[in-house]
């Protein structure tokens, strides 16, 4: 709903009544950013709060977060829980699977580093940043769902900033550091002076 | 039979369980030495212990514990029972022809502690990949992956 009344806005004060001036970056950052689908890539006892999060007390859905169960619906691949090297091709080829525009989240520590299996294990990858591209940490042990959402909406922020220009960053404010910042603000640096990724 | 005649029987069979054996809990734990198993085994399955539950082992150092937990659905009442091995060169009777659910357990304790049981009928590694080498819940295991903890954690 809350899009119909921002474009009834939009369309009343724009002269003539049915122009809207945007720029397509804008209208495909905002239309991005705002259903980011996840695919829920749980593996162990973080997994129970990202189920959590999408049940009705925290209610995903509500921020346009629809888990599916299908890499090649999703755009954004939660890894919550601890990832063993015999899992990670797997999460590997989910991860391949997905469309582009692609984003990660890595919940909780096992997910950022390896957590409580980080000394005298065998199994267990130090951090999916080993081997997939994060977006945003989340730390926690586990983490509650307030900061999964949370991590939505940092994530969006950095959505924001993307340009289907390749080589073009959006300037937008952020309200708060990404936990990520400096990595993020090294890609865009980079991105400015015209080589990285996009 | 119910948990008290179970009790007595145990008692009788088996003096070093006695102590250990607590009814209120309806759990006991019975170490018995590793030629001995088998038979213990044996006798608890046909008193009514029917399912076994778990397989694992604890590295003593210089022995490696198998600990085989059964219970019984009809007394409501479980066991460990234990048994040492040798490090060097660990083997034990397999319980595969007592309980088939032994098999995949024995198999994951021969992948995470090298322990060979006899008579399993297709012993090979479980969960790890079969170019794996070591056993890795042994204490001494090393590998290039692993970070040992510091001291000062
Ligand atoms: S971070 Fe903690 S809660 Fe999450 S998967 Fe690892 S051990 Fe489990």
């Amino acid at each position: 709903m809350a899009l119909i009344d921002d474009l009834g806005k939009a369309l009343d004060s724009s002269p003539g009544g049915s122009v809207i001036l945007t720029s397509v970056d804008a209208i495909m950052d905002w239309s991005r950013g705002k259903s980011l689908w996840t695919m829920p890539m749980g593996t162990a006892c973080c997994a129970m709060e990202l189920i959590a999060a999408s049940f009705s007390k925290f209610d995903f859905d509500r921020h346009g977060t629809i888990p599916r169960a299908d890499p090649r619906h999703t755009d954004v691949m939660v890894v919550a829980g601890t990832i063993t090297y015999k899992m990670a091709p797997a999460v590997q080829r989910l991860y391949d699977q997905m469309p582009d525009p692609k984003w990660v989240i890595a919940m909780g520590n096992c997910a950022v580093s390896g957590g409580i299996f980080y000394y005298d294990t065998y199994s267990v990858v130090r951090g999916v940043d080993e081997f997939l591209p994060v977006d945003v940490y989340i730390a926690g042990c586990p983490p509650r769902p307030e900061a999964l959402q949370d991590a939505i909406f940092q994530l969006r922020k950095k959505v924001d900033s993307e340009s289907v220009a390749p080589g073009r960053v959006r300037d937008v404010e952020y309200v708060l550091p990404l936990p990520g910042d400096p990595r993020a603000g090294d890609r865009i640096q980079a991105l400015r002076d015209g080589g990285g990724r996009k | 039979m119910n948990i008290n005649e179970l009790r007595e029987h145990l008692c009788s069979e088996y003096p070093d369980l006695c102590p250990l054996f607590s009814v209120e809990f309806g759990d006991g734990s019975l170490t018995v030495a590793a030629e001995r198993l088998y038979s213990a085994a044996s006798d608890m399955r046909d008193l009514g212990f029917d399912r076994l539950g778990m397989v694992t082992a604890v590295d003593r150092g210089e022995t490696f514990e198998l600990v085989y937990r059964v219970t019984s659905r009809e007394m409501r009442a479980g066991i460990f029972l234990k048994a040492e091995v040798p490090r060097e060169d660990p083997h034990i009777k397999s319980l595969c022809d007592l309980w088939p659910a032994a098999n995949w357990h024995e198999r994951e304790v021969y992948d995470m502690f090298g322990i060979v049981f006899d008579g399993h009928p297709d012993l090979r590694r479980i969960l790890l990949t079969d170019d794996w080498v070591g056993y890795p819940l042994r204490k001494d295991y090393e590998d290039e992956r692993m970070i040992r903890r510091p001291d000062y954690i």
